[in-house]
């Protein structure tokens, strides 16, 4: 039986529980957890001490349920929402964790059998891509609340979950199937269908709608069964596994599955169908919100008529003559005479609607199948709160949906070691500009280490080879005479004659980005700050020589809220008296949170077009915050998985740090980069430059 | 010393048979127009999507021979021009391709001209306006482009690097012939001329392709080619089952990516 003494596990449970300060008993949970497998046992009290870094009581819920649902679902499945439920608490709060852990509990209740489920975590990408692929719209991927699919047409929500078939793979093919489902919706008119049904004034009631669910799937199988004939074998498999349709359904079945039908068919079997028993959903059948659809809708024709009147150049408090606000879109003609794009009019003047504006009127063309004139109409004085609008419409994948939302800045994950899991949108960083110092600091720096200067500018001159011209080559653009003279005459003299006879310009070998990160955390106060700026004083003026573009960024923060990085000298600015004014201006800020500064400089190393890349670090001990555990092995790893990253990327990271005391933590720290620790401060100015000039030599 | 150089040419060559082409707008007119005026042409499209053809099946048109070039990123003015070679103790100068077709009055075209070194745009320069002329300076000679010589270039404006734009100063030389993909139907059509496909397959086929170009800057850098349709369905037509082919000639071509190359299969088996 199991590893662990139940002692043992009541004694770790009670740590990890924080029994001493919640009270709660935790021998019931110790007792079923003493009952597993040794292997499983490690298991759960593993998700256990991880969940518990995250929220008490997060672990608290876990560990009374472990044991139950080990029995009847497969470890990768508990582990898939476990992640989700950490996920959850780190962008929503608790709330929305316990939320996600009662209804994964919920959806595994109705299952007796251990299937082999799949997780939407794990699959997201391939499915976003593929529902991208189907559309051409940038469609969104959500978890729905339960185990409904269903979408407004922008969002496709699916559950979170999918163990309904035995199987993995079927699993997978049924998450598809509900992917292709949605997509049609939109594709085939059933969308347009819901529209109309929300803004009649008279919505379907329950039954009716649930009937008219039904009748579309019948018809949208038809659909994707032409248009995906594939996916179409996949769900035929799956209404044959389901319950047999009723005989009057199998007509209507026949008679929507026509090429010809619309989802005006099925509205018109409604009441037919109405009479009679609804067939039992079929696994692949998703749920209709025309409520959804309808705030989605209204939603991008706020949205539409607001761009429109910022292109038209009135402000919505301005009030003018409706005249003046309508638009016109008119469709071009190309020359072969074949309807081409749409173009948007205003009075008589063309306007190229921008790339947004596009994509809404194609959205709404989708919808209605047409422009209504009402969406072409510039929003007017006051019709709606702008601002509001604005908001709502915020691309969802740049808004930290919840509390922690920030305007303006750029989130990064962090690696937390604990659960082995990155930790999503956690760093709120943003990039700030060094207040100018004293600029006489760089001509005091360039006098005190004038010899210096002067031995690194002559070493990095003979680095910068440009075009050289390369003699003795076995191929070259031209003939280099001496050895073709030198040739002729061993050739008279009875030798052989040597084919090294031309020359070539070699490219200017040099294709370097490198981008220097200094450490701006308190813990530089004094000589080691002094330090840092005169290193990057002389490594700007060794630079300057060598031609290779470079970057100054400094980092610190205070917590994982406030990360931030301090631009000193970006790629395209050049070494002008604003940067040597930063550069002097350089002051020890908070604490050393690295991850996120690693991560921001890899982006922007990226975006440079270069052969190699380099990072270079400069930092003067291990990574901390404020109250905070970014102390220790949390700080150390994720570091530490930033520039293992980076590595991945094509990025070459160097760490250079200054440390007396030489401690053991930091090959684990800088283990995936190469790095050099300096007991000496003084030591910088001169290191930095002498150690790029062996690096890049 | 070397004695005075003698010179080397390689003959530009004529396209025997018609090159087969499906056009899809004003593109022969302009070709044609273009090159009765001695202007110069520049070719903008996504790769695969038929520049190269077009220029094979211009220059069977127009009864000219074609010199083609595919540029990258070692190519140099002197690789263009000609160069020096010694031959048994003499020097011998062999033109290079721009050279040899300027000589020949041939149809030069330089494909991806973005990917040259930059100094090739100083012997293009000459040539793309009203001098067309070439300087070989080392040999101190002018050419002097017959009537119909014409210089292509092509490139593709869906390269975001900063680095591979075409300056104003190249590109407003050049009579301009933007290309895509062509319809579905169109190129539905090609697939099933140059593969020997069903029309049926051919046609799941583009679609499959359209899906992929959906995932243009979402995934993938570019969407599936014509020139890959060509390929899958030449798969095909030889007996290999349809996933296998996209797989091979298409899904794999296009990304490295684990998770996209999972979710472009499952395009493709969604289809078939």
């Amino acid at each position: 039986m199991g590893g662990l003494s139940l002692g043992e596990i009541t004694r770790r449970l009670e740590a990890w529980l924080e029994v001493e300060f919640t009270l709660q008993d935790v021998s019931g949970f110790a007792r079923a957890i003493a009952t597993l497998a040794a292997d499983e046992q490690d298991f759960v009290l593993d998700w256990v001490q991880k969940l518990a870094t995250a929220h008490v009581q997060l672990a608290h819920l876990f560990a009374g349920r472990a044991p139950g649902l080990l029995a009847r679902v497969d470890r990768r499945l508990i582990e898939a929402w476990l992640v989700e439920a950490l996920d959850a608490i780190d962008s929503e709060g608790l709330q929305a964790a316990v939320a996600v852990l009662r209804a994964a509990e919920r959806n595994l209740a109705q299952r007796q059998n251990r299937a082999e489920g799949v997780a939407l975590a794990d699959l997201r990408g391939i499915l976003l891509t593929v529902a991208r692929g189907f559309s051409g719209r940038r469609l969104q991927l959500e978890a729905s609340e339960g185990e409904t699919a269903w979408t407004d047409g922008e969002t496709l929500h699916l559950p979170a979950l999918m163990a309904r078939l035995p199987s993995a793979a079927d699993n997978f093919a049924l998450y598809k199937a509900l992917v292709a489902m949605l997509w049609a919706q939109g594709r085939f008119g059933t969308t347009r269908a819901l529209a109309e049904d929300a803004l009649s004034g008279q919505p379907f009631p329950e039954r009716a709608l649930a009937c008219f669910n039904a009748l579309e799937t019948l018809r949208l199988e038809a659909c994707i069964a032409r248009e995906l004939p594939g996916l179409g074998r996949d769900i035929r498999r799956f209404r044959q596994q389901g319950a047999p349709l009723p005989p009057a359904w199998r007509g209507y079945a026949e008679r929507l599955g026509d090429p010809g039908a619309s989802f005006r068919d099925s509205l018109e079997l409604v009441p037919e169908a109405l009479s009679g028993e609804l067939p039992p959903p079929a696994h692949h059948q998703c749920e209709l919100r025309p409520e959804a659809v309808a705030a989605r809708i209204e939603r991008e024709k706020m949205l539409l008529r607001l761009r429109l009147s910022e292109l038209a150049g009135t402000p919505p408090e301005l009030g003018e003559a409706e005249q003046a606000r309508r638009f016109e879109l008119r469709q071009r003609e190309d020359q072969s005479g074949a309807a081409g794009e749409l173009e948007l009019f205003l009075g008589d003047a063309p306007l190229a609607p921008p790339e947004d504006v596009r994509q809404l009127l194609a959205s709404v063309r989708f919808d209605f199948g047409e422009i209504p004139p009402e969406y072409l109409l510039a929003a007017g004085p006051g019709e709606y709160a702008a601002q509001r609008q604005r908001e709502i419409s915020r691309d969802p994948d740049q808004v930290w949906q919840g509390s922690y939302h920030e305007e303006g800045a750029i989130l990064y994950p962090e690696w937390d070691v604990g659960r082995g899991h990155y930790r999503k949108n956690w760093c709120v960083m943003r990039e700030k500009e060094v207040p100018p110092g004293d600029p006489d600091f760089i001509r005091q720096t360039l006098v005190k280490h004038g010899a210096l200067v002067r031995r690194l500018r002559r070493s990095f001159e003979s680095l910068r080879h440009e075009e050289r011209l390369q003699k003795r080559q076995a191929h070259g653009e031209q003939v280099d005479l001496d050895a073709l003279v030198e040739a002729l005459s061993e050739l008279r003299g009875g030798g052989e004659m040597s084919e090294l006879l031309y020359a070539r310009l070699s490219r200017s070998g040099r294709n370097i980005a490198v981008a220097f990160l200094v450490d701006m955390s308190g813990s530089t106060k004094g000589w080691v700050n002094d330090a840092e700026r005169e290193a990057l004083v002389l490594m700007c003026e060794a630079l300057e020589v060598l031609g290779d573009r470079y970057a100054i960024y400094g980092f610190s923060g205070m917590t994982r809220k406030k990360c931030e990085l301090f631009r000193i000298k970006r790629f395209d600015d050049a070494y002008d008296e604003a940067v040597k004014a930063r550069i002097s201006g350089i002051r020890p800020q908070d604490y050393t949170r690295m991850g996120f500064a690693l991560r921001h400089l890899s982006r922007l190393l990226l975006d440079v077009e270069a052969r190699s890349r380099l990072l270079i670090t400069l930092t003067d001990g291990r990574p901390e915050d404020y109250n905070d555990h970014y102390r220790g092995e949390y700080g150390i790893a994720d570091t530490r998985q930033a520039l293992i990253e980076a590595r991945r990327a094509g990025i070459h990271p160097f760490c250079i740090t200054i440390d007396r005391e030489g401690h053991d933590y930091l090959s684990r720290l800088y283990g995936p980069a190469r790095f050099v620790v300096l007991d000496q401060v003084t030591a910088l100015p001169f290191k930095v430059a002498e150690i790029y000039r062996r690096l890049t030599i | 010393m070397p004695s005075p150089d003698s010179l080397v040419t390689l003959a530009p060559q004529r396209i025997a048979s018609e090159p087969y082409y499906q056009p899809t707008g004003d593109e022969v007119a302009l070709f044609e127009a273009a090159h009765r005026h001695r202007l110069p042409m520049l070719l903008k499209g996504p790769t695969g999507c038929g520049k190269t053809r077009f220029v094979e099946h211009m220059a069977w048109r127009l009864d000219r021979p074609l010199v083609t070039v595919a540029c990258h990123d070692d190519l140099t003015a002197s690789d263009l021009v000609g160069r020096y070679l010694i031959v048994g103790g003499q020097t011998v100068w062999i033109d290079g391709p721009l050279a040899a077709a300027v000589r020949g009055g041939a149809i030069c075209y330089l494909d991806e001209i973005v990917e040259a070194r930059k100094d090739t745009m100083v012997v293009i320069h000459p040539l793309a306006d009203g001098r067309r002329i070439l300087p070989i300076d080392k040999r101190g000679e002018v050419l002097h482009a017959p009537d119909d010589f014409m210089l292509v270039i092509s490139y593709n404006p869906g390269y975001q690097s900063v680095l591979k734009e075409l300056k104003q100063s190249t590109r407003q030389r050049f009579i301009a012939c933007e290309f895509d993909y062509p319809d579905a139907a169109t190129e539905a059509g090609i697939v099933v001329r140059e593969s020997g496909l069903t029309p049926e397959l051919a046609a799941k086929l583009v679609k499959f392709a359209r899906m992929t170009r959906n995932l243009k800057g979402n995934g993938l850098d570019e969407g599936a080619s014509t020139r890959l349709l060509v390929h899958a369905g030449q798969l095909i037509a030889a007996g290999l089952s349809p996933a296998v082919a996209c797989r091979g000639a298409i899904a794999q071509a296009i990304t490295d990516d684990a998770e996209t190359l999972a979710a472009v299969q499952e395009l493709s088996a969604s289809l078939f």
